[in-house]
């Protein structure tokens, strides 16, 4: 809806005046259809935020969760924005496979430490959510595949994970994502 | 023929509604009063606002957070032991200025449902910024077996859920009083029975719920307030209010700037439509 | 169709015309609403109802299908949902107030287009079907406003469910078995809840596929006016564009500004409280009404309160009710007179603004009131009017009445002469 086609009859009217006079008369209209499109982008902002997460969506965006019963060698899976959350309390035995591998070797080169809390080493908290196209992965419940690496296993397409959730063989192309968290004791951590 | 037919059919419509206005107005004469009087028609009366009305009045008015604290104490010390607020999520009373701990204490004071995770039954836990405000009654049959027959309703939309709401809920919590002599002698079936209590601003004049707010310092305010009843009613009706349409400022806060773009651009757009129409004004196009 | 001296789009750009010689929906644009479209000169604001009416189903559609992507169509949760939009949904709040005020604003502009219509005989030859498929879309209005108000699920949503199937049952021998069919059940609950949502995102989609058939109609012969008198020539009409869209865009300024301030300042003002307590089948409000859109036609039914010959009183308050609609079909056969607009006809004037106008205020005003005396007589008396003037007096007036002498032309009621007109009579 541009003025520019405004008939011919306007447009001679406009000619016969002064010239100063069609500039004045062009930025009324100009001025008009401007205020006109300002209003419609402006009312677009609320039809495009409602999509964004609700707020109750958002006040469930941090989990709080007790691990005091989780044993070394087990795994629970925590709910964290609606997507789990794999906790595992590793052995020695595991810390030491994972310290163990040249990290220059890796498709995405990260040491366990680097995927720890100092001081709780031995919690790795990790996405259950494989990182080629978001399937969960197992090897977090008891008795479960866990890959040639002893960590978790994607059946979707056979992404292995080791024991530091590291990408060591299949189509993904990182490791398991950590989550922001802290533990706001020695038994509690709050995830996001 | 059109014509014809529907002079015919529109005879016959009026013929009816005739009929009924005369057999209506057949009644009125023979009872000698145009509508029957009752008990409601005599003593109801509408809510009014406390003086000095509410600080969310009008187009330019906003919640007073302080007040709106107040009335959620006595929501919670007060009206929480029956009414439930279901709509209501603790993680909303930051919107009182209350700051993220001092929720996460409020919503700890509760207790809400949940389930043991060793034996998975049904218990209670603490409650959490996410969770809602709990219902103080498992169900409708314990609400009703608890208070004298009569369901405590939920008071999260109460005062959009009443005419003049907030005034409503101020007047009501402040207009118990003994039935006046006249009704109990003209209306004696209007007159509160057992466990009932007269209030004017209650719809059928005799409401269960007894005097909830009966005595001065009730609820000790934490800012110096003097916790009179009618500062207390004052405050839970603001709180209520707030509860049902948490997002009264905001919304007049958008209002605001909107008008005024709006009047900027319909100006404009006059402007503009005089001038396009110049040339065709009272001479030959 | 249209004036042969309507202006022939020409393609502004390469482009345009790359896709106008391909899919001409440039050109329909361009002769349906733009400079290709020659309307009469002299059109008045209540002409700008119609463009109005349009921007308001574009609002409702749009509103709605946002606030579709978080309604819960289901009876346990769909209350539950509606507060969930007002208080959790980025601007929820500002699209739920936009939706149902809109209802309001969409009803005010359309009624005003109506009486419009009324009082310029808008409905009469050669523009029926124009004045028809208008009749069709005002009542698919309101029957999906009618089952927008259900969705969230309220006591009057509930109780206006039951109400207006329950008109359905008045009707002799199949209406209890319909009314059940109606509402899946033996109440409304799920089943009608479900239904009536479908329904409800439906119908503003085949209410926009019939004001393409009524603006097409109305392309035909063009635009009346506010004389009634036909486009005789040249000077008669001006392009749709940029005259039109100026005029409508200061109109829809106005509009907008008014329902904003009514969407921000008084968003409930025209809702009822008791829709914001979840619907109880156990306990039906003390004074159930519907939204005022419906208020005279709810006052019509309400109007029969005696049974009449053979006919029980509930039926006849249904007939009466569709009937006070149905009645507006015949309008252009009912209204013979030759004479379009009202501004020359002195007495179909004088019952149009002493006897339709009050008694629709009076239909209006008692639908919104208690069922209880005067304002039953009230509405009693008004809709034996309503029924005499379509029926009865527009027929009979038409027949009787001695119009006022009518200009020669659109021109020379605009600028006092007609060159064409002198002409005429010279030769």
């Amino acid at each position: 809806m541009t003025e520019s086609t405004g008939t011919a009859d306007v447009d001679g009217v406009a000619a016969a005046e002064s010239g100063e006079g069609v500039r004045r008369r062009d930025f009324i209209n100009i001025a008009a259809v401007g205020a006109a499109g300002v209003g419609g982008v402006v009312t677009l902002l609320p039809l495009v935020s409602q999509m964004a997460p609700s707020k109750d969506v958002l006040a469930e965006s941090s989990t709080e969760l007790d691990v005091s019963a989780i044993q070394p060698g087990q795994a629970v899976k925590a709910v964290f924005r609606k997507q789990p959350v794999f906790v595992r309390n590793l052995t020695a035995k595991e810390i030491e496979e994972a310290n163990a591998v040249d990290v220059g070797s890796l498709r995405d080169p990260q040491t366990l430490a680097e995927r720890t809390k100092e001081g709780h080493e031995n919690w790795l908290i990790t996405m259950g959510v494989c990182t080629h196209l978001g399937c969960v992965p197992l090897g977090a419940g008891e008795g479960e595949n866990k890959g040639e690496f002893g960590g978790y296993f994607c059946p979707c397409h056979g992404s292995h994970y080791d024991t530091a959730a590291r990408i060591r063989k299949g189509p993904a192309p990182l490791n398991l994502q950590v989550p922001e968290y802290e533990f706001t004791s020695d038994t509690v951590v709050k995830i996001g | 023929m059109t014509r014809l037919i529907g002079i015919l059919v529109g005879l016959f419509f009026t013929a009816a509604v005739l009929w009924a206005f005369v057999s209506g107005a057949a009644t009125v004469i023979s009872e000698g009063e145009l509508k029957p009087a009752t008990a409601e028609h005599h003593f109801h009366k509408l809510p009014h606002e406390p003086s000095g009305g509410f600080s969310f009045n009008g187009a330019f008015g906003k919640y007073d957070k302080q007040q709106l604290q107040r009335g959620f104490q006595v929501y919670k010390e007060v009206c929480s032991a029956c009414h439930s607020l279901r709509h209501v999520a603790f993680r909303d009373l930051e919107q009182l200025g209350y700051n993220e701990a001092e929720v996460k204490a409020i919503a700890a004071g509760f207790q809400v449902p949940g389930v043991d995770p060793n034996t998975g039954e049904a218990t209670t836990r603490a409650g959490m910024p996410t969770d809602y405000f709990p219902k103080p009654y498992p169900n409708d049959i314990a609400a009703r077996a608890a208070n004298n027959n009569a369901i405590p309703p939920d008071l999260s939309l109460m005062t959009k859920a009443r005419h003049e709401g907030s005034a409503y809920v101020y007047s009501l919590l402040t207009g118990y009083q003994d039935a006046p002599a006249e009704l109990v002698k003209e209306f004696p079936g209007s007159a509160p029975g057992p466990g009932l209590h007269y209030n004017p601003y209650f719809a059928n004049l005799n409401l269960a719920m007894a005097p909830p707010l009966t005595a001065t310092d009730q609820v000790s305010y934490g800012d110096g307030t003097k916790a009179t009843v009618d500062q207390m009613a004052q405050d839970v009706a603001a709180f209520l209010t707030w509860t049902a349409e948490p997002t009264l400022d905001k919304r007049k806060q958008t209002g605001w700037p909107v008008l005024g773009f709006l009047l900027f651009a319909t100006v404009l757009a006059y402007l503009a439509k005089q001038q396009v129409w110049a040339d065709k004004k009272g001479k030959k196009g | 169709m249209s004036f042969p001296w309507a202006n022939q789009y020409e393609p502004q750009n390469p482009l345009m015309k790359w896709v106008d010689d391909r899919l001409p929906l440039p050109r329909f644009v361009y002769n349906a609403i733009g400079a290709g479209y020659p309307v009469p000169r002299n059109l008045n604001y209540f002409w700008n109802f119609g463009v109005l009416a349009g921007f308001c189903l574009v609002l409702q559609i749009v509103t709605g299908v946002v606030l579709a992507m978080h309604y819960a169509p289901n009876a346990l949760v769909a209350f539950d949902s509606t507060e969930h939009i007002m208080r959790d949904v980025n601007w929820g709040w500002m699209l739920r107030y936009a939706h149902a005020n809109g209802a309001s604003a969409f009803f005010v502009v359309v009624y005003l287009h109506i009486f419009r219509g009324f009082f310029y005989g808008s409905y009469k030859a050669p523009r029926e079907m124009v004045w028809l498929m208008g009749v069709v879309i005002f009542l698919l209005m309101m029957a999906t406003a009618f089952m927008g108000y259900v969705l969230p699920w309220g006591q009057m949503s509930f109780w206006g469910a039951k109400v207006i199937t329950g008109l359905f049952g008045a009707i002799p021998l199949v209406g209890e078995p319909l009314q059940i069919w109606l509402l899946g059940g033996f109440a409304p609950d799920n089943a009608a809840l479900n239904r009536f949502f479908s329904l409800h995102f439906l119908l503003p989609f085949v209410i926009a596929g019939v004001v393409i058939l009524h603006i097409w109609a109305l392309h035909i012969p063009g635009s009346s006016n506010p004389t009634g008198v036909e486009v005789k020539g040249e000077s008669d009409t001006i392009p749709f564009h940029p005259y039109y869209t100026a005029k409508d865009g200061f109109g829809l300024g106005v509009f907008l500004f008014l329902y904003c301030a009514m969407l921000f300042f008084l968003p409930n003002a025209l809702g009822h409280p008791d829709n914001y307590i979840p619907a109880n089948p156990m306990s039906t409000p003390a004074h159930i009404v519907p939204e005022w859109y419906f208020w005279p036609f709810y006052a019509i039914l309400r109007a029969f309160t005696a049974d009449f010959f053979f006919i029980p009183a509930k039926l006849m308050g249904v007939i009466a009710m569709f009937g006070s609609i149905l009645v507006w079909f015949f309008l252009p056969w009912l209204d013979t007179s030759p004479v379009r607009s009202g501004h020359y006809r002195p007495l179909f004037r004088k019952f149009f603004w002493f006897g339709l106008i009050p008694a629709m205020a009076v239909l209006f005003y008692c639908g919104g009131a208690p069922a209880e005396e005067p304002f039953v007589m009230m509405s009693q008396l008004a809709t034996a009017y309503y029924f005499l003037h379509f029926l009865v007096i527009l027929p009979i007036v038409a027949s009787v009445e001695r119009p006022e002498p009518l200009p020669y032309s659109i021109t020379e009621a605009v600028l006092g002469s007609d060159d064409n007109a002198e002409l005429k009579a010279a030769s």
